[in-house]
């Protein structure tokens, strides 16, 4: 019997002993492994049996698509009458904008997504002008949603809807960024009025409820202006919601900036960068890798966070829902509403988190293993 | 929250002073061109949307016939959809003309708050609905009941007194919002839904058998809603007032959205022709036009109409007329003459 030979490292892989391997094997590894691992599985497994059929037929098979009142949908089906959802569409997109003007917003989304992608995807074709185009597109989406200058103006009033969470979501984390990195820099300043400044925003902002600064801007700003003077409410609550975002925004980039050891900042001192440049290419690239998740994770509470808005009176989606539900011809469909809110939110926030993975997988450079 | 509103309205009212010294709000609102109107954000059958995206309901329309009344279009009007909590700033503030939100007329709302309420264009009160197959027949018998409440309201305090006066204990069951009161009674971990009557017939029509729960009679609290305005404008107070009589009045004379065009034309009834404009000038009186009623009820239509349209029998809410019929039907509606 000769035995035959392999070069050092070469040898296959042998295959598993019998009865190691395979689906049974997987089975019972990791779901009848023990007593107790069986009893679980078996309990889970009923109450999915429970949960599932009944809540498919619900949402699906008998559900109605088509239907003109909650009185129409229970006669064709017992399901969730998605038929109010339909109906509504238009008013869960837009809020009360103007049925004429609505394009404006579909066009200011496009534009939207087409300025997010220079700087979400570095692999842009000519992403070197595209990015010009999103520095100019706040001014754009600007005009197009308020109007003026040759477009029918449109009062902020009239926003709401999806439309007025994506307003205040997406200025909220366009804005907060650049201002929570200067106050997190701030607050590590060899300045101390800027030290003392920043430290004071920060503190304080974090310790107020967004609830609060919301009546603020809803309620008490009125009193401080001269009175006659309306102030946008939709712009009080995009400064409050800002600056909440950006002090929370300041706190987790400061948490990165303390993760780089000293003696980064101290090479590029001895390489002879000055603050700026230091901080640009040496510090603040490490620092805000390191950052993403808690970053992406104030911006997804923050824009969850949105739905606060409807305290004080604007109609954000689930205010869009209160108001359609009271229509007594489609009242009593509560579920239905948040469920697909919850739905809007979900692909939203997912979204986000999804990004996050793929940005820190990205500038993954091996700090960790 | 209490203190809170306090102190902003008092700071209101210093800007409230001032801004008077400025033109009147009747005149803002015809430079502007339209009336601001607060309403809620949503109460069945009281403020709603309908399918094309535009309020409706018992409140919206009291905002409509205002602003037909003034400018002859009842589209004149821009909503601003308020909340319990940010009302009366909206009103103090300047930021809205006019409040029709089934905000109950108190005293401390009327004097302290500084606003004056121009009528009541609905009387409410705080009832009791409960299943019929609970079996009882008065609220007298609900001893040990659970009751599912919205916290923090007028109606969790009138509650509490209703039961200690009467001698009897109850398990209070916390709500915030009445689609969740809805779920919970319907579930059963409540026995009795108390809010305001209104409100009961709304939430009462929804459910899957509204014949299968009733409304107790008894009535433990008196709200009277109506629209309100900022003190100290006494013309766009007056406004506001004769708008909404004059939708009674229209009732009480038999002038209906379909026949309004006619009676203009004359009557034989003087008050009639006084209120529609065939007959004087009652209008300009108050800085209105001359046909201001004959606008406001072809808008909308009058008082009765209004309420059958939105809430009344035939509506799901099913609201019977009650308190709220004209003086000559038994109930307390009562409009001062147009003289």
């Amino acid at each position: 019997m000769s035995e035959q030979q392999y070069a050092p490292g070469t040898h296959p892989d042998l295959k598993p002993p019998i009865g190691q391997s395979g689906l049974l094997f997987w089975f019972r590894k990791n779901l009848f492994s023990s007593p107790f691992n069986t009893l679980l599985t078996l309990t889970t497994l009923y109450v999915l049996y429970l949960v599932i059929p009944a809540a498919t037929n619900w949402a699906f098979f008998d559900a109605v698509f088509v239907a003109d009142s909650r009185e129409h949908c229970r006669e064709l089906g017992q399901g969730a009458c998605w038929a109010f959802i339909d109906n509504r569409i238009e008013q869960f997109t837009y809020g009360f904008y103007p049925v004429d003007e609505r394009w404006r917003v579909v066009l200011c989304f496009a534009l939207f997504v087409l300025a997010m992608l220079p700087i979400l995807w570095d692999k842009t074709p000519a992403r070197r002008q595209m990015l010009w185009f999103s520095l100019a597109f706040p001014f754009i989406g600007y005009w197009l949603l308020v109007g003026g200058y040759g477009l029918e103006p449109v009062e902020t009033t009239r926003f709401g809807g999806f439309m007025l969470t994506m307003v205040i979501g997406i200025t909220g984390i366009a804005c907060s960024m650049p201002i929570g990195i200067a106050l997190a820099l701030g607050r590590q300043s060899d300045m101390p009025i800027i030290r003392w400044l920043s430290t004071c925003f920060i503190e304080f902002i974090r310790g107020v409820p967004l609830i609060t600064l919301l009546f603020v801007a809803s309620t008490m700003l009125n009193y401080f202006l001269p009175p006659g003077t309306t102030f946008d409410l939709i712009l009080r609550v995009l400064i409050m919601v800002t600056l909440f975002s950006s002090a929370y925004i300041a706190e987790v980039v400061r948490g990165g900036l303390q993760a780089i050891p000293k003696g980064q900042g101290e090479a590029a001192d001895a390489l002879g960068l000055n603050y700026g440049k230091s901080m640009r290419f040496i510090i603040l690239p490490q620092a805000l890798k390191i950052s993403i998740p808690g970053i992406v994770n104030t911006f997804i509470g923050l824009f969850k966070d949105t739905t606060l808005v409807v305290i004080i009176g604007l109609l954000d989606p689930l205010g869009i829902g209160r108001a359609s539900l009271s229509d007594i011809k489609w009242a009593g469909l509560a579920a239905e509403v948040y469920i697909f809110v919850a739905f809007f939110f979900f692909i939203c926030c997912f979204g986000m988190s999804r990004y996050s993975i793929y940005l820190e997988n990205k500038l993954h450079t091996g700090h960790k293993r | 929250m209490k203190t809170f509103t306090k102190a902003a309205l008092a700071v209101a009212a210093f800007g409230v002073v001032a801004g008077n010294a400025q033109a009147g709000t009747l005149q803002d609102v015809m430079a502007k061109g339209h009336v601001q109107c607060g309403i809620s954000t949503g109460v069945p059958g009281f403020a709603f949307t309908d399918d094309a995206g535009n309020w409706q309901g018992f409140d919206p329309a009291v905002c409509q016939a205002v602003a037909a009344a003034i400018f002859g279009d009842a589209s004149a009007v821009k909503y601003t959809t308020t909340t319990g909590k940010t009302r009366f700033t909206a009103l103090a503030s300047g930021e809205v003309d006019m409040l029709a939100r089934n905000t109950t007329w108190t005293f401390s709302r009327d004097t302290d708050l500084q606003f004056e309420f121009t009528g009541v264009n609905y009387y409410d009160g705080q009832g009791f609905m409960v299943s019929k197959d609970l079996g009882v027949s008065s609220a007298k018998d609900l001893d040990g009941a659970s009751v599912c409440i919205q916290t923090g309201t007028t109606t969790e305090l009138n509650l509490a007194d209703f039961f200690r006066s009467n001698g009897m204990s109850y398990e209070a069951v916390p709500i915030e919002t009445n689609d969740e009161a809805r779920t919970n009674y319907t579930a059963g971990r409540c026995d009795i839904y108390t809010t305001d009557a209104s409100g009961l017939a709304a939430t009462r029509s929804t459910l899957d058998d509204p014949s299968a729960h009733v409304i107790m009679p008894e009535i433990i609290s008196k709200e009277p809603l109506g629209p309100l305005v900022r003190h100290g404008d006494h013309q766009w107070g007056d406004v506001v007032r004769w708008v909404l009589n004059a939708l009674i009045t229209a009732e009480e004379l038999g002038v209906t959205q379909a026949n309004v065009d006619e009676m203009a034309a004359g009557t034989n009834n003087p008050e009639i022709n006084r209120m529609l404009g065939a007959e004087g000038d009652l209008g300009a009186m108050t800085g209105l036009p001359k046909d201001f009623g004959h606008q406001a009820i072809k808008a909308v239509g009058n008082y009765g109409e209004i309420f059958e349209r939105f809430i009344g029998p035939s509506t799901p809410i099913g609201l019977e007329r009650g308190l709220n019929a004209l003086w000559t039907q038994g109930g307390i509606l009562y409009s001062p003459p147009f003289r």
